[in-house]
């Protein structure tokens, strides 16, 4: 009997394509059942108010974190645990990173978590941290970043990220892309005339000069911007935690 | 040549077939030079130009010295095996492990000697870390695969390799792959994914390639002249297989024109996460886990001269180890925004895990059943048998720290990286190395330059897995407790900022494991070079001894 379950095998070892077959059925199942459910069932993403796509400046800022590879130092996701919360804030929403391509949740910290580093520290600080970071932290590990203070920002395509995310579902209008550019200047300005209308587009959207150089966009002015308004846009004031208890 | 000899050559569908396409894409890649979005996005596509034309002429090349026939399948009745690529990519192997590692001994001083960033962006490092791991794993490791997957299929298949050009076009498309990704990360172009950093340009190019070597692959196997397809073929086909579904998924993307490197990835938030640490733990599960038992089922039995341990686990160990690795993604994610359901159901799979690593394990170890005394001796073989331990334990450790009380003081920290490392060093790189001192001496037909030498690469390299695994172990579980330490008073002890100040003295332990690990590997290939180019000092003596037979 036995010999003979162990001889059915041989169809699988005689033959290569079912041989493919077998191991494709085989390694789907566990994939399809944990993806799968987490694009339908509701109870995914919480129901939170103030979430909004990033503004054309701190989308930009936000490909600089990517491309400069923060994420491998520091980790946008607080976990339900007591010192974590009582160390970075409320533990993050998957509400709050849902128009996020890709995620920036991190697996490591070389440096803190910057889920909610937005409104932590001044303009001033982060410019004097990323030019170098011991001279306002002592014993800090992180490399410098002068260069994004001397490169201007590159942000004559913007409009066509924004119309890709758009495309992707990401609730960006019309008028959103149509004024990206003009948007791009006005938040990265003190007193900007527009920056109103701005915010009325994007609630919250910050404006102002962040890298401290008046005359010119740098990498800095978007980067800046991102981490400003990282974790900033949920009140957690009035977010209901048992109304998303899942 | 003669006129008659030329009328009588033609150039294969494959030749011209490949020798257009390459044409093509390097009239594409000039055309997206010129209107790149940027110099670095222009700098690859003049890359891919250059490569084309250089593959083109080649081909030509080529055409021209060949014979007109193609080459037999058999000679003599007995397999023409086309060992070429496989040569090649057991060298270049060793190259980008040495180059590798030097990156990963860099960062690893970056973390302790911050200094060494020097303020610029090519070498900082958020953008070598990506250099590190890529080169490591699937520069390295690709590399190692490729070699035995190619070897490994033709002796058991008694069969030539399928294709002309496509094994060439294999082993070259996937190092031009490594080069774009590489120079990529240096000049800042990634997707932030974790061991999937490269852009939709580069995932593309390395879909078709990886295409190529599935169809070479699975066309050697259909030539097999043996009934069954051996125990080591199912692995290598179940990693080239599950690694091309979690390539294409997770790797979705949508450029922002074709002249923009950057790309959006279709996924977004807690889905973009989960499918990442799907495709994230499977590059471990099915890249360097299943592709390598493909080594461990060939390489230990050959070495050792003895049969596999047992047919019956093998094929328990196989469709357990593929079925279950596949739910163990979650397990990254815990105490995250990722629905609770989605990690129990990650950690329970995570800790069943641990049966059917430990059933490779033992049939891997068992092989070496009435041949133990060969350890004294040979220490290649030791070499391999400490790798299969080392995945043992790194197995072990693997289901512990997936479970969620354990990883919430793991997680985050440098005891991941310490786990990490005890399978890549110990079992991954352990292995590799194993296959790479059977592989030269078999392919270049000599005996390999020295023993000794691996010897000493064996015992330096293992005393620096234990700095740097023991390393990790103290700093990760150090900074873990210190970060949910609290007062008497009920404050947080220490600032994130002391926590890190407190990990110094570690990473320079961690760093000097990692020099070790290097040194070892350099002696390697100190070893290789002297194989294949041996001393004329080597080779006097033993021509003297000829005559006193």
């Amino acid at each position: 009997m036995s010999t003979t379950l162990w001889q059915k095998h041989w169809i699988l070892e005689r033959n290569s394509i079912l041989l493919l077959i077998g191991i494709l059925i085989v390694i789907a199942i566990g994939g399809l059942v944990e993806v799968i459910p987490l694009f339908y069932l509701k109870s995914t993403i919480e129901t939170a108010d103030g979430m909004r796509p990033y503004t054309p400046l701190e989308l930009a800022g936000r490909n600089i974190y990517v491309s400069e590879g923060c994420y491998l130092c520091h980790s946008q996701m607080i976990r339900a645990l007591r010192d974590e919360v009582e160390r970075y804030g409320h533990y993050s929403l998957a509400a709050e990173s849902e128009y996020d391509h890709p995620f920036q949740w991190g697996s490591k910290r070389n440096g803190p978590d910057l889920a909610r580093v937005g409104g932590k520290y001044s303009d001033d600080w982060h410019r004097d941290h990323l030019k170098d970071p011991r001279a306002v932290v002592p014993g800090s590990i992180m490399p410098a970043y002068p260069w994004l203070f001397t490169t201007d920002l590159d942000y004559e395509h913007i409009a066509r990220d924004m119309k890709v995310q758009a495309d992707l579902g990401v609730p960006y209008t019309d008028a959103m892309i149509d004024d990206a550019l003009a948007d791009v200047r006005t938040q990265a300005t003190d007193n900007a005339p527009d920056a109103d209308a701005l915010a009325k587009r994007y609630p919250k959207a910050q404006s102002r000069d962040f890298d401290g150089n008046p005359d010119r966009v740098t990498e800095a002015d978007a980067l800046i911007a991102y981490l400003q308004m990282l974790g900033t846009l949920v009140d957690f004031k009035l977010y209901n935690d048992k109304a998303n208890i899942r | 040549m003669t006129p008659s000899h030329a009328a009588s050559k033609y150039m294969t569908l494959g030749e011209g077939g490949l020798a257009a396409a390459m044409t093509a894409l390097a009239f594409v890649s000039i055309v997206v030079a010129a209107k790149a979005y940027t110099p670095e996005y222009a700098f690859h596509a003049y890359l891919f130009a250059a490569a084309s034309v250089a593959s083109v002429f080649v081909i030509v090349n080529r055409y021209f010295e060949r014979s007109p026939e193609a080459p037999p399948l058999e000679i003599d009745g007995k397999p023409n095996y086309n060992m070429g690529p496989v040569k090649l990519a057991t060298l270049l192997s060793l190259f980008w492990g040495i180059a590798g590692m030097t990156a990963g001994l860099w960062i690893a001083l970056e973390l302790a000697y911050p200094a060494l960033n020097f303020g610029l962006a090519y070498i900082s490092f958020g953008r070598l870390r990506p250099l590190h791991t890529s080169a490591v794993i699937f520069a390295f490791g690709g590399n190692v695969l490729l070699a035995t997957s190619f070897y490994v299929v033709q002796r058991t298949c008694r069969a030539r390799l399928a294709g002309d050009l496509a094994p060439w076009f294999v082993i070259l498309g996937y190092n031009f792959f490594i080069v774009i990704a590489g120079t990529g990360y240096l000049l800042g172009i990634t997707q932030s994914k974790e061991y999937a950093e490269p852009e939709w340009y580069a995932d593309l190019w390395l879909t078709i390639v990886w295409v190529v070597y599935l169809l070479v692959y699975m066309g050697t196997l259909m030539r097999r002249k043996e009934p069954h397809i051996y125990v080591a073929n199912w692995f290598y086909l179940a990693f080239m297989v599950t690694i091309a579904v979690l390539h294409i998924t997770n790797n979705a993307a949508i450029p922002v024109s074709l002249f923009s490197s950057k790309s959006y990835i279709v996924w977004a938030g807690v889905q973009d996460a989960m499918v990442q640490w799907w495709y994230g733990h499977n590059a471990v599960g099915f890249f360097l886990t299943a592709g390598f038992l493909g080594i461990m089922y060939y390489f230990i039995p050959k070495r050792a001269e003895r049969p596999v341990y047992s047919y019956r686990l093998s094929i328990i160990h196989f469709w357990a180890l593929i079925f279950i690795y596949i739910w163990a993604g979650p397990h990254h994610l815990h105490y995250t925004a990722l629905p609770d359901w989605t990690q129990t159901l990650g950690m329970t799979f995570s800790i069943m895990l641990w049966m059917p690593s430990w059933g490779g394990m033992i049939n891997g170890l068992m092989t070496l059943s009435g041949a133990w005394d060969k350890l004294r001796t040979d220490p290649v073989l030791r070499m391999m048998v400490l790798s299969v331990a080392f995945y043992g334990m790194a197995t072990f450790e693997g289901p512990v720290m997936s479970i969620k009380e354990v990883n919430s003081l793991s997680h985050y920290t440098d005891w991941t990286i310490g786990h990490v490392h005890s399978g890549a060093l110990g079992w991954v790189a352990f292995i590799s190395f194993g296959a790479v001192y059977c592989l030269v001496p078999w392919l270049w037909n000599r005996p390999l330059y020295s023993l000794r030498l691996v010897s000493w690469h064996f015992w330096i390299a293992t005393i620096g897995i234990v700095v740097y695994v023991t390393s990790m172990w103290v700093s990760g579980i150090l900074q873990g407790l210190m970060w949910r330490s609290y007062t008497s008073l009920g404050f947080l002890e220490y600032s994130f900022i002391e926590t890190v100040q407190a990990m110094h003295p570690f990473y320079v332990i961690r760093a000097l494991g990692g020099a070790l690990f290097l040194a070892g590997a350099l002696i390697m290939a100190f070893n290789v070079w002297r194989t294949l180019y041996p001393p004329r000092e080597a080779l006097a003596p033993a021509a003297n001894l000829v005559p006193a037979e």
